[in-house]
């Protein structure tokens, strides 16, 4: 037997002092690759849905025998099909206009509220209740608009044409509520929960300092608010909306439901009729031939676009108060 | 443009917790009085007190008499808004409004007075921003924000924007505590030239600075943590730093505790 010193093992080499040695170790190596996969898979998927969506719209609109752009029309089946997307983009525009219109203001009145005016025993709560606006599933808010606000919405579309009908946009004679205009009040109900509670954390975040500063110079709570409040929250404020309004482009059952889809631009917001990109996809795709489908899909390609667009400019508008926003501060 | 604050019996609130107690003191109009002690002792909270600024604390609550000159501050159908507009304040941390350019920063005070034309603003910004000894660096900037500013300049921002509405009383919480010793310096010397036309009181923690800039210094103290602030004594500063007459005093300047 060999009595001299065994041999060690799982013993850590002593110490040299050293700081030399890997200077990668495998946590922040599997961390690395899970975060760069990550990012790498959402820009393959972005690519994949653009290309899917291009492919296809181009095999539409090369048979589109008229102008895909401006004709006021959606016929994909047959041998002569005619389509075009300007019923359906003005009414999405028009449709999210409105909502933007009518819950912004609301939202961020809601919003200041709960953050710098309410008791605190009531602000949770109100919260909350906001909150749980946005849990609501949207055919709910569908069923409600046709069978409630549809019929009730008769009194305010005739004071709308007594006091703004010579504008044009506001003429209404009798008829079914079931137009661009009650779409939009129903889309800006859908939007409030979303736009109301990002604004209020932007509003809670606001440095107690600012807000000191303008108490101190003898500031009222409103002043405080206009002084502080509002330019801190601006660029949240912008983004809390484009969250709303990418909401209000794409609603489709909740548009479904309460609109009488028809390819006709009227002058009237109160007209019945018109459609969005959404809504249309949903009500043709079931039983439209693949040409059909090519040609839904060239429709929601333009409303991908528009969505871009829409992002991109609040982005640039963010960009450009960025020296002022108190970030830095 | 001057008045003197008279402070009888005042006891603070946070909710239950009561942070100073039964304080009483004259502040004299045209000098600086420095208020030093430990942290926790009350100081800038009774500081707050001065403008109304410590009810706006969740839970603050004020008990007492603050007279200025003959009108107490905590009267029945006194609004706590033109206290503030009376008794300006400078923060520890320069706070000057990010999204505003410097010019507007000056003349935010102004603006929420009421209507000035164009000319006789600029004239007062001008003013403002020379008493606080900024003009010279910022004239050719005014529309610049005022958020790029280093830290000593936009301090003395939020002086000339504290000082443009003509104040009684100027507060000052630990003005220079975010500066460094330039900075300080600068606003040290501003503060010399500032009593001339204002009631200036201001806490700090720097015993040098008490002694270099105030005219009379307070010095407050707590039991224990947890327990109310007290004043323990007010007197000339020369007096306070050489032969002050309770013992607490002290043993807190020649740095035995605190």
């Amino acid at each position: 037997m060999d009595y001299s010193a065994p041999p060690i093992t799982n013993t850590p080499p002593p110490a040299t002092g050293s700081v030399s040695g890997k200077a990668v170790r495998p946590g922040d190596r599997i961390f690395l690759g899970l975060s760069r996969g990550s990012g790498i898979a959402l820009l393959v998927i972005m690519a994949a849905i653009g290309a899917f969506l291009t492919y296809r719209s181009v095999l539409a609109i090369s048979g589109d025998k008229a102008n895909f752009f401006t004709t006021l029309d959606w016929n994909a089946a047959g041998l002569e099909p005619k389509f075009g997307i300007a019923v359906l983009a003005f009414g999405t525009v028009v449709s999210s206009v409105v909502a933007m219109l009518i819950a912004v203001p609301v939202a961020v009145g809601i919003a200041l509220f709960i953050s710098h005016y309410a008791p605190r025993k009531l602000a949770s709560p109100l919260g909350y209740v906001i909150d749980l606006l946005a849990a609501v599933p949207s055919i709910v808010y569908g069923l409600w608009g046709a069978l409630f606000l549809v019929p009730h919405l008769g009194g305010l579309y005739s004071w709308l044409n007594d006091y703004l009908g010579w504008t044009g946009i506001f003429s209404y004679s009798n008829g079914a509520a079931r137009s661009l205009f009650t779409v939009g009040i129903l889309l800006a109900i859908m939007i409030l929960p979303i736009v109301t509670s990002v604004s209020r954390e932007v509003f809670l975040q606001v440095p107690k300092m600012h807000e000191e500063a303008a108490l101190a110079l003898g500031a009222t709570r409103w002043e405080v608010i206009r002084m502080s409040v509002l330019p801190f929250g601006r660029s949240g404020v912008i983004s809390a909306s484009m969250l709303g309004l990418g909401r209000a482009l794409g609603e489709t059952m909740a548009v479904a439901t309460v609109l009488s889809p028809s390819f006709l631009i009227g002058s009237s917001l109160l007209d019945p009729g018109g459609g969005t990109f959404a809504q249309n996809i949903a009500s043709k795709f079931s039983e439209a031939d693949t040409f059909g489908q090519n040609a839904l899909i060239a429709s929601g390609l333009v409303l991908f676009v528009i969505t871009l667009l829409v992002n991109g400019a609040a982005r640039l508008i963010i960009a450009r108060r960025k020296e002022y926003s108190g970030a830095a501060a | 443009m001057a008045k003197r604050i008279d402070v009888s019996g005042l006891n603070a609130y946070y909710g239950a917790h009561k942070a100073i107690d039964d304080i009483s003191m004259t502040i004299e109009p045209r000098s600086v009085t420095a208020f030093i002690g430990p942290s926790g002792c009350g100081k800038s909270t009774f500081l707050r007190t001065l403008n109304r600024m410590h009810e706006v604390t969740p839970g603050g609550r004020v008990e007492g008499k603050v007279m200025l000159d003959d009108e107490n501050l905590y009267g029945s159908g006194v609004d706590p808004v033109a206290v503030r507009r009376t008794v300006g304040m400078v923060f520890q941390r320069p706070n000057p409004f990010p999204t505003m350019s410097i010019f507007d920063n000056v003349a935010a005070g102004l603006r929420l007075n009421g209507s000035y034309k164009k000319s006789r603003l600029k004239d007062i910004v001008e003013k403002s921003l020379i008493g606080a000894n900024l003009w010279n660096e910022v004239k050719d900037r005014l529309n610049k924000p005022g958020s790029g500013l280093s830290g000593g300049q936009q301090q003395r921002l939020c002086i000339a924007r504290a000082i443009a509405v003509e104040p009684q009383v100027l507060l000052m919480d630990e003005p220079c505590s975010a500066l460094d010793p330039i900075s300080t310096l600068a606003i040290e010397d501003l503060i010399g030239e500032l009593k001339e036309r204002f009631t200036i009181v201001i806490v700090t923690h720097n015993m040098q600075q008490a002694a270099r800039v105030s005219d009379r210094t307070a010095f407050f103290n707590l039991a224990a943590v947890g327990k109310p602030g007290k004043l323990i004594e007010i007197d000339e500063t020369e007096r306070i730093f050489s032969n002050p007459s309770v013992q607490a005093t002290e043993d807190y300047i020649s740095g035995r505790f605190g």
